[in-house]
């Protein structure tokens, strides 16, 4: 079905999930608020909001399968689209689903904490959407400011407060620039839809003009921030060392995922032309946020910030995707992003069944010999470790993942083959810590006295065994997965391969 | 016998069973430990012999059913036999393709052959977390197979790195003093030379697909690129050869095997030893040298190889000279052996990749053998220095009438495998590389020096320590593990030819190829670089 949506019915149309996800939302927040703080209301609430975003997945389901396509509106309807809002819904259930049993052991009461989640997946999916820079802006908008309040959600916790203002106060700066950003490619095109940027990009030859690509370059700055890519990562560590560690997960994978879908649909629509000129910049950001994430990671013995600085290094991985910039680059970072939200996620639950209150009991030294008494949470750890580093079979989907972001690379019209093999090189810096957490876990010995976390139940437990069965099932038989994201590849208009000979703008 | 296995079907299924056989026992194991694992005391103890007996017969059964290969495979025949494609991940051309030749079928027969040997090697050593140890082994053992029947690059990348992680962990939890540092160390080393291989694989399986549209990762349809630029055939190369390098391993990449071999647990040590060392050399003869061939018969990539060949010939036995402890300088012996494989793999004639196949083969046997032996007698003594020991031939002569014969072995005495290994590949390697050869034979009589004057200091010599008096022999299921390598020492010692004629017509096929192709593409590197 072919939408106008210049129609208000259409675009309302168009918009149904997002919709639903909303409504529910605004009504969960009432519900919320109805009751008095306590631990079986927050769980309520929880309940509650599982079943809306599972509710809202089976619309985007039912969307995707009737196949609609529309005009070059403000809103894009495309399997890209669909694809991601899947992945954020799963970011988000995993994210409520763990919460429940963690907000009752540390004493968080407020039930606003899961419809908060809410309303920053519906800000992901509006930015997965959005095919204007106003949209995008929103989106970005109503996910940071729901994340801000997440990141402080553990009011008691000095630490959590202190990674919350950080957030918030670079947040805030990083979306000036974005916005200062948009403006001014608004000042050099006369529009915001992405489509139509792209055409007056063409048409203008606004690729040499200085007031666009300080636009694009600014609105890169933008980004970066948001997906913690190297320089721009300096928030990172503290505020996932600080936030609650569902949130933690929950803001490593999706929003991640949110920022990265928002810009790599604008980069492939609206700015193919000037892949020549945006190439070096993004080049290095790639190359520089996989070595400041893989190394710097090395060094640590908290897990909560190795795996801020692991998210960091991922970042590094995902934008060797953007800068091939082909259509089968967003295919494999379609890919990418599930497997990495699995194992980042699960590996995050483990660490919340692992932790004690007030989210200690996390280093290195926490978890030595914890094969020996709980044998299942190090064979999962391990599992989410191996996919993290990519390992084949192991480490399931993380190892296809990683093979298709290299095919990707290799097989563009302008072949990344340096940013590739520094992707490999990093991939064996990284099993430096991956591998050092499997090391502690099964072959040093429980040190006296240590106490035992207790056996996971409930939500978390299915989190962790399903997520881990989900990796490792379809990192074996990828096809099904391997067919929806191929399904989900971005359509853009193939920017012309002449403009494309610029592997070398970066390397010489 | 081969009416028999046709009528059954036997190529149709044989290498799928192979792949699957050990993956179910280590799911039937794994089981049955989860159900066990309340037990305590003498249950406890029970139930982890009872892993043992399951995973003894269970690659007991892998080695009967793998021994059809002898008779189903046709010697006459270069390709590759009892085909298996499947589909598999459709939308990345990736497919189950699995396939032997003379040569792999003679390395699936070790494997398969060795593995009940190492089950039984470990069987009393191996105390805590028994199931786990055997799962990983079964694990493993898919793994290794997988890599030697791959046809397809994709499948040959996923079983080469499958392998490397129960391995990590049976040295790291199950190994030595020193284990951690020595499974972080064998990990790492092995990752970063594969992952370069990762890159040069998703390269060539694109150029392959260029036709069709999409990836190809057949090995045929890799083979028949027409024509690699030389510049990338150069690089390309360059990634395989770091891969396998490290595996072989060649000196200098060869720093990770005397920690491994050393803190890895008696059948760690036999299966790295005997097995997956030939992980290397397999791989530059199935894949490094007929992808490449203009680049490996380039003048000057040829000769460093067989440089760096010919240093760990004599390399590894100089340092073997002076190890005051015998697991040591077993490993370092294996450095020796495989300098010895690789020269005879880039003399490139037909007699010295038979001999280099020969080596591997009996370096198998023979340090598979020592290295059991090494962990039968450290059980005893709970000491490796040779220093500690002398005189043992009077007090366990079966011990001792065994380490001699294999010792015997490794040196290449003739009527032991040894000989017609090193003699083939010597003579081969003679024709196109004389001055190396020269320099590797003299690496022959320093490999006798080492090690007879090893097991001179172990069994001969005076019985001065009075903790080596009352040493008991060898055991039934000591006796069980040993006799039949000794049986296959002596057999390919006496009788090789067989064995030689199965993997003649691959072998000759591999060199003929590999030398029309060097010839059709005219390739100057130098002028390139």
């Amino acid at each position: 079905m072919q939408l106008d949506l210049s129609l208000p019915m259409h675009l309302t149309l168009a918009l149904t999930p997002d919709v639903v996800l909303f409504g529910g939302a605004m009504l969960l927040m009432i519900f919320a608020a109805w009751r008095p703080e306590s631990a079986a209301h927050q769980r309520r609430v929880g309940v509650a909001s599982l079943v809306l975003v599972v509710l809202t997945a089976i619309a985007v389901v039912v969307f995707a399968r009737r196949g609609m396509t529309a005009s070059t509106g403000v809103i894009a309807v495309d399997p890209f689209r669909w694809a991601a809002d899947i992945i954020f819904l799963l970011a988000a259930a995993i994210a409520i689903a763990t919460s429940l049993d963690y907000n009752a052991r540390e004493g968080i009461w407020y039930a606003e904490s899961h419809v908060l989640i809410l309303f920053a997946t519906g800000g992901m999916m509006l930015l997965a959407a959005a095919r204007d820079l106003m949209i995008v802006f929103l989106g970005i908008e109503l996910m940071s400011i729901a994340v801000y309040v997440l990141a402080g959600m553990n009011r008691r916790s000095a630490k959590s407060a202190e990674g919350a203002i950080k957030y918030f106060l670079l947040g805030a700066f990083s979306t000036a620039f974005l916005l200062y950003g948009i403006a001014l490619v608004y000042g050099a095109t006369g529009t915001t839809n992405l489509v139509r940027i792209g055409e007056q990009v063409l048409a203008l030859r606004l690729d040499q003009s200085a007031l666009f690509m300080g636009g694009v370059a600014l609105m890169l700055v933008g980004f970066a921030f948001k997906v913690a890519a190297a320089p721009f990562h300096m928030w990172t560590p503290d505020v996932y060392e600080g936030a609650p560690m569902p949130i933690t997960g929950y803001m490593a994978a999706a929003v991640k995922a949110g920022a990265f879908a928002a810009l790599l649909r604008v980069w492939l629509e609206a700015f193919p032309i000037a892949y020549a000129q945006w190439h070096a910049a993004v080049w290095w950001l790639a190359a520089l946020t996989m070595i400041v994430g893989n190394v710097v990671a090395l060094q640590q013995r908290n897990l909560k910030r190795m795996l801020a600085y692991s998210s960091i290094a991922h970042t590094g991985f995902l934008l060797v995707a953007l800068a091939t910039g082909t259509a089968q680059a967003s295919t494999a970072f379609l890919f990418y992003l599930l497997a990495y939200t699995l194992a980042t996620m699960g590996a995050f639950t483990v660490l919340i069944a692992l932790a004690d209150r007030g989210d200690t009991k996390v280093t290195l030294n926490d978890i030595a010999g914890l094969w020996y008494t709980q044998p299942g949470l190090a064979v999962t750890l391990t599992i989410f470790m191996l996919a993290l580093l990519g390992f084949p079979v192991f480490g399931g989907m993380g190892f296809l993942g990683k093979w298709y972001v290299l095919q990707a690379a290799l097989q563009a019209p302008a072949p990344q083959t340096r940013l590739a093999v520094l992707l490999v090189i990093m991939t064996a810096v990284s099993a430096g810590y991956y591998l050092e957490v499997v090391r502690v876990m099964f072959m040093r010995a429980r040190p006296e006295g240590a106490t035992e976390p207790a056996k996971p139940r409930g939500a978390t437990r299915v989190v962790i065994y399903g997520t881990a069965v989900v990796l490792l099932v379809f990192g074996i038989f990828p096809d099904p997965v391997a067919r929806l994201a191929s399904a989900g590849t971005h359509v853009a208009p193939e920017p012309p391969v002449a403009t494309r000979s610029a592997d070398s703008t970066a390397v010489r | 016998m081969a009416a028999f296995l046709e009528s059954i079907g036997y190529n149709n299924w044989i290498l799928t069973a192979l792949l699957a056989l050990p993956t179910v026992g280590a799911l039937i194991v794994w089981a049955h430990g989860r159900a066990t694992s309340k037990a305590t005391d003498a249950a406890a103890d029970n139930a982890a012999n009872t892993a043992r007996h399951l995973t003894l017969w269970i690659f007991v059964l892998e080695f009967v059913l793998s021994l059809g290969l002898w008779w189903s495979i046709d010697p006459n025949v270069a390709g590759f036999q009892a085909l298996m494609d499947a589909r598999w991940i459709d939308a990345w051309g990736a497919r189950f393709a699995l396939g032997v030749d003379g040569i792999s079928q003679m390395m699936v027969l070790l494997t398969t052959f060795l593995m009940p040997i190492s089950v039984l090697g470990g069987w009393t050593s191996v105390r805590k977390k028994v199931h786990a140890y055997h799962v990983l082994l079964l694990l493993l053992t898919t793994g290794m197979l997988g890599v030697f029947v791959a046809r397809d690059l994709f499948l040959f990348y996923v079983m080469w790195e499958v392998m490397l992680v129960p391995m990590y962990f049976i040295i790291g939890i199950w190994g030595g003093e020193r284990r951690l540092y020595a499974s972080i160390k064998f990990f790492i080393y092995t990752m970063v030379g594969s992952l370069l291989m990762l890159v040069a694989i998703v390269y060539l399986g694109y150029q392959a697909g260029l036709v069709e549209g999409r990836p190809n990762f057949g090995y045929e349809a890799i083979l028949a690129i027409p024509e690699l630029a030389p510049r990338a055939a150069f690089w390309l190369f360059v990634a395989f050869f770091l891969a396998f390098a490290v595996k072989v391993p060649m000196f200098p990449f060869h720093t990770w095997l005397p920690d491994a071999h050393v803190e890895a647990p008696t059948a760690g040590s036999v299966i790295l030893a005997a097995i997956m060392l030939k992980f290397g050399t397999y791989g530059f003869l199935r894949f490094a040298l007929p992808f490449f061939p203009a680049v490996s018969l380039d003048p000057a990539v040829r000769t460093t190889i067989i440089v760096l060949a010919v240093i760990g010939v004599i390399y590894g036995s100089l340092v073997a000279l002076v190890q005051p402890d015998i697991k040591k300088l077993v490993a370092y012996s294996s450095v020796a052996h495989l300098g010895m494989v690789m020269l005879g793999i880039f003399a490139l004639t037909t007699e010295s990749v038979q001999g280099a196949l020969m080596v591997m083969i009996g370096h198998g046997l023979s340090t598979g053998a020592l290295f059991l032996l090494v962990g039968i007698i450290y059980e005893r003594r709970h000491t490796r220095m040779i220093d500690a020991y002398g005189g043992l031939a009077k007090v366990v002569p079966m011990f001792a009438t065994v380490l001699t014969i294999v010792t015997l072995s490794s040196i290449g005495l003739p009527g032991t495998n040894g000989f017609v290994a090193e003699f083939l590949v010597l003579v081969g390697s003679f024709k196109t590389a004389p001055w190396a050869t020269t320099i590797a034979a003299i690496g022959v009589i320093l490999g006798a020096a080492y090690m007879l004057w090893a097991i001179q200091r172990l069994l001969y010599q005076r019985l001065d320590k009075p903790e080596n008096a009352h040493l008991t022999d060898l055991n039934r299921r000591e006796l069980a593990l040993l006799v039949p390598i000794l049986a296959c020492i002596l057999w390919l010692g006496v009788y090789p030819k067989p064995v030689l004629t199965r993997m003649e017509a691959a072998t000759r096929n591999l060199v003929q190829e590999v030398e029309a192709k060097a010839g059709r593409q005219t390739l100057s590197l130098i002028g390139d670089r």
